[in-house]
């Protein structure tokens, strides 16, 4: 994938002069350097991000050793903000991952037609019409808290985003002369959907992938916030914003500032990979920006 | 239409009965005997098959009847309701907020393309999606509610005030025009201002890139061209030509966007103690209060549906080409 990308895209003087270009580095760059936050997180946190660690309420830019200050519990908050790296982008990735079993199902739906094809498109776009994160909030309310389960019930919501994206390629690409020569030639179904269908499918899939791990980032801190998401007790940006909310009215801004540019940060990162491949990946609508 | 009420119906049945976690277990904890378990599973009618539950669950949630909570020991339609309202209300005066900053810089970038405001107006709109919107609620909190002290931060009307007022429409703000209550409507408006703010501002840039995107198309058609060469106003052009053609992929987005104005209502609400739907499931589930859990999640069902098909409607009227 990242070779892919910068043999392609990267590489390119002319892609890198473009505005488009330039928001896919950008948001490429935020990634990796959070995804070094993510891996890195028991090397690079200063304090235990799970024990108190400090007097309550230290503001920040004041003590040295807690350079984002402490929030209500005297827990550090530059640490608790790396470690929440780790727990966002897992569970986002997660979710991504489980999500995407929207892409066979879009390849089948879009290839075999038919009654399938109504019955599963009525069924998508149903889910789709919903509010995801009542669906969400039900689904992980019925699991129990949990890293997995949150992934599961994100994932649920975002299946038929791809489902749609897939299905409405494959129904173009479809069409075309070699799938139908394929055909001829007595290739089996199954033959052309991998062969023929997929490889010039998943290439529209790759910016909805991007932007769903930007959902997925901002639904589990959502969740989370609600209190339905990641335990209490865990350091996640979410969890931590919904723990100091009663922080704001007595004026106290750092404790749900930072987890909030994280989470702003994060979903913005993965927006401009989105933004940025689907302009170069689809030269049509690049010339409608 | 029915069809999607059916399969959204479907939907709930099968996460909050089929998803491992009873709703008796939920209920009772797992400290209960089992006698208690039982005597509850039969009273609600959990020892049938599951073909008669889901008969059973269709046809009461058809008929509105979402029995009694199990927590205020009510019936959930007289507590549901008015809840829904407020988070109707909330949903309007969001999309107002949304539609007019949207469009605003949706224009600018569109008509000053590629300058530093086509720029600006471009980032708005990627910028504005990855703002969670509970934070940004917290933030206009402490600006505008604890430092500036301009408006409240929780709630959707002063106690005192809230009892002088008659439910008609259940939406405050016509309802306290509608008793001539002036300072009442200035009361809840305030109490709106920081939630609607909020959550008008994530779906504003949605409507921005639409605007951007639409009115740029429409600008390098030739009518625009010739109505430039017959030397009419700008003022006219925009407005007439150009803003009225642009509108109406921008209506149908606006209405599509209705989904993600309720998953961010039920955040916002929660962000601003805003008694909404949103916070009633929120609350019934920390009650665990199963019945309201589902009725809760029936009502955004139902509203979906109905915003959908309205949305369609509007839709064919505005623009005739259009024939369901």
């Amino acid at each position: 994938m990242a070779g892919f990308l910068d043999k392609m895209i990267l590489g390119r003087k002319e892609v890198r002069a473009t505005i488009e270009g330039k928001m896919l580095i950008t948001g490429f760059i935020i990634v990796m350097v959070l995804t070094f936050l993510a891996i890195f997180a028991p090397y690079i946190v200063p304090h235990d991000p799970y024990k108190a660690v400090a007097k309550p309420y230290i503001p920040p830019f004041t003590d040295l050793s807690h350079p984002l200050g402490s929030n209500f519990l005297g827990y550090d908050v530059l640490s608790r903000v790396i470690w929440g790296t780790r727990n966002s982008l897992m569970v986002a990735a997660l979710a991504v991952v489980i999500a995407s079993i929207g892409i066979p199902l879009g390849l089948i739906s879009g290839y075999v037609g038919g009654i399938v094809d109504r019955v599963l498109s009525l069924l998508m776009d149903s889910l789709y019409a919903f509010p995801g994160i009542v669906l969400a909030v039900a689904i992980s309310f019925m699991l129990g808290p949990g890293l997995f389960n949150v992934a599961l019930a994100i994932a649920v919501i975002y299946i038929p985003t791809y489902f749609r994206v897939v299905r409405a390629q494959t129904l173009s690409v479809r069409e075309n002369l070699y799938v139908e020569a394929a055909k001829a030639i007595g290739a089996s179904s199954l033959t052309i959907i991998r062969s023929y269908v997929a490889p010039n499918v998943l290439l529209v899939a790759i910016p909805v992938l991007s932007l769903n791990f930007a959902d997925a980032i901002l639904t589990e801190a959502g969740l989370s916030f609600l209190g339905v998401g990641l335990p209490p007790t865990e350091p996640d940006w979410g969890v931590d914003i919904s723990g100091s909310r009663g922080d704001v009215t007595r004026g106290i801004w750092w404790t749900t500032m930072f987890p909030g540019l994280m989470i702003f940060l994060a979903t913005l990162g993965f927006m401009l990979i989105s933004e940025g491949l689907n302009a170069l990946l689809n030269p049509k609508s690049r010339m409608r920006q | 239409m029915p069809v999607m009420v059916f399969i959204l119906l479907t939907i709930v049945f099968l996460i909050l009965r089929v998803l491992p976690g009873n709703p008796v277990e939920v209920i009772l904890g797992p400290k209960a005997t089992p006698e208690i378990k039982e005597a509850l599973m039969k009273q609600w009618g959990l020892d049938k098959p599951w073909y008669i539950q889901y008969i059973d669950f269709i046809s009461r949630m058809l008929r509105g009847d979402f029995g009694l909570s199990y927590y205020w020991k009510l019936p959930i339609n007289t507590l549901i309701w008015p809840r829904f309202f407020a988070t109707v209300e909330l949903a309007i005066l969001s999309m107002i907020v949304a539609i007019i900053l949207g469009l605003t810089l949706g224009s600018l970038g569109a008509l000053k393309r590629n300058t530093i405001l086509d720029h600006v107006s471009r980032f708005f709109g990627v910028a504005a999606y990855a703002i969670p919107v509970f934070w940004l609620g917290l933030i206009l909190q402490l600006v505008f509610g604890v430092y500036l002290h301009l408006f409240p931060t929780s709630g959707r009307i002063s106690t005192i005030i809230e009892y002088r007022i008659k439910t008609i429409t259940g939406l405050y703000l016509i309802d306290t025009l509608l008793q001539g209550d002036i300072e009442a409507f200035l009361d809840v408006l305030s109490h709106m201002a920081l939630p609607s703010l909020a959550l008008g501002f994530i779906i504003s840039g949605v409507i921005n890139r639409m605007t951007r995107q639409n009115l740029s198309e429409v600008l390098q058609q030739d009518f625009i061209v010739a109505a430039k060469a017959r030397g009419l106003p700008e003022k006219l052009i925009f407005f007439r030509y150009a803003l009225k053609n642009a509108l109406i992929p921008i209506i149908t987005i606006a209405g599509m966007q209705f989904a993600l104005l309720m998953a961010g209502a039920v955040l916002t609400e929660s962000t601003f103690s805003y008694p909404g739907l949103g916070t009633f499931l929120m609350e019934s589930i920390y009650y665990r209060d199963y019945n309201a859990i589902q009725a809760a999640v029936v009502v955004y069902a139902i509203v979906v549906v109905i915003v959908n098909t309205i949305v369609d409607i509007i839709y064919a009227y505005i623009d005739p080409r259009i024939r369901y």
